[in-house]
């Protein structure tokens, strides 16, 4: 599905990712720990194809095409999904009119028609009991007076109507409380799939416990320094970065 | 990936789809400006003495008048000796019953642009005055219009044909002496529509004019007059295009709208003049003065714009509300781009008891277009009660734009209640990035933005106009998006 080989990015001419390798096999969900500044959404927005953030070397091979020849809106109708960290505000457009727009310029790739009117409310109905959410939810202005919460169940939304086959989903736990994980939580793991694969960026297991990842991977100063199946979480918890922060100053020396 | 100013840059840029001229014989005066002028240009529209008496007190008035300089705009002096004052179609006196008879140039212009002409009669729920230069040359849905009692025709007719109606509310709102522009207006005015809507009638279809300049080098002036009686209603669009050229063309049209007790006019205007191009050559100088008044107790008028076009706008459609309990609305979207100039705004004149105004002005700046919003609430001491909200946002496109708020308020009445709220956002990298993330192009993902932003005011416009509007801002914002 994913392949990123020995890539190095920077911010404002500021190096971040400094050789990352990872693999993501179809329907794996991987998790990319690491504390701050290691480089977790960077990687995040590289795959997306963020402006701002410049691939300096390495590549990445995205269902066996090179994803930097790929646009953003490419990208994302080649099924690349990004759950943002801080989903953003456009006041006076309705969600329902982007996901529709988002909707079928998907299928419009993929030269299949429109999704008619009956058609796609009754799809959108069926999502949104995913992340249990109300029909009013739709006729909002996007992101605009969310709550944290709201805002992070509407990019599950976005998800559930997109299908992407490989989600990305940036420190979608950031600022929920207890509840609102678990139902973002279960709408994620509802749409896993042997078919989807995730990317699951976090600073703290908790969300592991409830999006169980299939391989974890520890970032730190731009690198991967340790990975692992879900148990690497418990042991990042119960000793801290620093403990894999040593491991990472033993590697570079 | 380039960063999001050169992009942006490119998507704004575009060429005018308007530009091209149509080869019909004018009937054009020499350029200049004298007393002789005023007369041959009464006499050719076979003008009544007190019109020409009229024009010519306005053209001595004029002369004393200095061009303002006051608002934020910048342009070289306008030499009003090299504007030719008249032009018209030939055969004006036989002018054309029905759309069958009208020049097939003509209709060809109007096909290019897209004007539906033809879909309107089919439609039939609008009528269409269709002003083509300076003289009206189509005028439809007459008759069950008249069936109604309501006048809708050129201005030029109703001179000859209501003259009591033009003695009487011509200049009422909009004085010969009020600014500059509406002086010289009042002088040499081509044409334009007259309204008039009786007492408890309630216009059976929307009103329509389009306008387009078209012969090189002549300004034109409409003026148009809307009186509507005591508890009547009529909605009035009016909506231009123009071809492209390089000479500058000054347009300084006077609208007066009069509203009796219980009568409510509403008038929409969706404005797309030739800009000029990127570097700002060429373009329509847009130096218009529309008032309204509301003479009568709740009475209502309401203004609503949607301006994408000219090279420099000056534009204050302005509200006097007389009558107690009288309410004014002005929504407004203002698109500046390349190097577009907009001073434009409203004024509401509260002078009657619990009268009321609401103000929602959206601006777009894109390329190195300038724009301001100036803006006028005033409360009279006999304005007792009087409300104001008064809403201003105004939305960058790119960091070579940009906009000025400019907003006045005078109270005279320690009872009225004035709010302003203003907001300056830009169109966000991330917004686009978000958008385009789901996987909408950036064209697509900037006229969703831009659309969002002018909400409240598109929900003011009349249905078809509403969807028109909408696509001209895509269309203005469309460009060469990778």
């Amino acid at each position: 599905m994913l392949t990123i080989k020995n890539l190095h990015a920077t911010v404002v001419g500021k190096p971040i990712l400094k050789g990352i390798n990872l693999e993501i096999g179809d329907g794996e969900v991987h998790a990319i720990m690491g504390p701050n500044g290691s480089g977790k959404s960077t990687l995040a927005n590289v795959i997306a194809g963020r402006e701002g953030y410049e691939v300096t070397e390495g590549t990445i091979t995205y269902k066996g095409k090179n994803l930097f020849d790929l646009a953003v809106e490419e990208r994302a109708r080649e099924g690349i999904f990004l759950a943002f960290q801080y989903p953003v505000e456009i006041p006076g457009v309705s969600n329902i009119y982007l996901l529709k727009a988002a909707v079928n310029a998907g299928r419009k790739h993929r030269g299949e028609p429109d999704l008619d009117a009956m058609g796609f409310l009754k799809l959108v109905r069926e999502k949104l009991k995913l992340v249990e959410m109300r029909d009013e939810f739709l006729h909002r202005s996007i992101n605009e007076g969310f709550s944290g919460g709201e805002k992070k169940r509407n990019e599950i939304l976005q998800m559930a109507m997109l299908e992407p086959t490989l989600a990305v989903l940036d420190e979608t736990d950031s600022g929920l409380d207890i509840d609102a994980l678990k139902i973002v939580a279960n709408g994620v793991n509802s749409l896993r799939s042997a078919e989807r694969s995730m990317i699951v960026v976090t600073h703290y297991q908790r969300l592991l416990d409830y999006i169980v990842p299939d391989y974890v991977h520890v970032l730190a100063q731009g690198k991967v320094v340790k990975s692992g199946g879900k148990e690497l979480a418990h042991e990042l918890e119960a000793h801290g970065y620093s403990w894999v922060g040593d491991d990472a100053k033993a590697a570079a020396g | 990936m380039a960063d999001t100013g050169t992009q942006l840059d490119a998507l704004v840029r575009r060429e005018y789809k308007e530009g091209f001229i149509t080869d019909i014989e004018s009937d054009t005066f020499p350029p200049g400006l004298d007393e002789d002028v005023i007369r041959a240009l009464s006499a050719k529209k076979g003008e009544p003495q007190f019109m020409l008496d009229w024009r010519l007190d306005a053209f001595a008035r004029w002369q004393q008048m200095r061009e303002p300089d006051w608002a934020h705009v910048s342009y070289p002096k306008i030499d009003f000796r090299s504007i030719s004052y008249y032009s018209a179609p030939k055969r004006p006196e036989d002018g054309p019953q029905s759309l069958d008879e009208v020049d097939p140039k003509l209709l060809e212009t109007y096909e290019k642009l897209g004007i539906p002409i033809e879909e309107q009669k089919m439609l039939a729920g609008v009528a269409v005055d269709a002003v083509f230069d300076s003289v009206s040359v189509a005028t439809t849905f007459k008759k069950s219009l008249s069936k109604a009692g309501v006048i809708f025709c050129p201005i030029s007719e109703a001179v000859h044909e209501h003259p009591e109606l033009i003695k009487k509310y011509l200049g009422s709102v909009v004085p010969v002496t009020d600014n500059f522009y509406a002086s010289l207006n009042a002088a040499v005015f081509s044409d334009g529509s007259f309204v008039y809507v009786p007492k408890g009638v309630r216009c059976p279809m929307e009103l329509s004019t389009y306008f387009r300049i078209n012969a090189m080098n002549t300004g034109q002036f409409e003026r148009t007059l809307i009186v509507a009686e005591e508890g009547s209603y009529v909605s009035y669009l009016e909506g231009c295009t123009a071809p492209m050229r390089d000479e500058n063309q000054l347009h300084a049209a006077v609208v007066e709208l009069v509203a009796m007790k219980d009568a409510e006019i509403k008038y929409s205007t969706v404005q797309n003049w030739y800009p000029g191009d990127e570097e700002g050559r060429g373009g329509i100088y847009n130096f218009v003065t529309k008032r309204g008044i509301c003479r009568g107790e709740r009475a209502k008028i309401s203004w609503t714009q949607v301006e994408t076009g000219s090279a420099i706008t000056w534009k204050y459609p302005s509200v006097v509300l007389e009558g107690d309990h009288s309410i004014g609305q002005f929504y407004s979207v203002a698109l500046t781009n390349n190097m577009q100039q907009a001073d434009t705004g409203t004024k509401m004149i509260h002078v009657g008891k619990d009268t009321s105004s609401t103000i929602v002005s959206k601006g777009i700046s894109a390329g190195r277009g300038q724009q301001s919003y100036r803006g006028l609430v005033k409360a009279l001491k006999s304005a007792e009660n009087a409300r104001n909200h008064s809403q201003c946002d105004s939305l960058l496109m790119g960091d070579k734009c940009g906009a000025h708020t400019f907003p006045y308020i005078e109270i005279k009445n320690p009872t009225a209640k004035v709010e302003h709220e203003a907001t300056t956002s830009r169109i966000g990298e991330d917004q686009l990035f978000y958008c385009r993330q789901r996987g909408l192009s950036e064209e697509d993902a900037v006229s969703m933005i831009v659309n969002g932003f002018c909400k409240e005011v598109f929900r003011e416009l009349p249905m078809e106009f509403a969807v028109e509007a909408q696509k001209l801002l895509g269309i203005s914002l469309e460009g060469a998006v990778g």
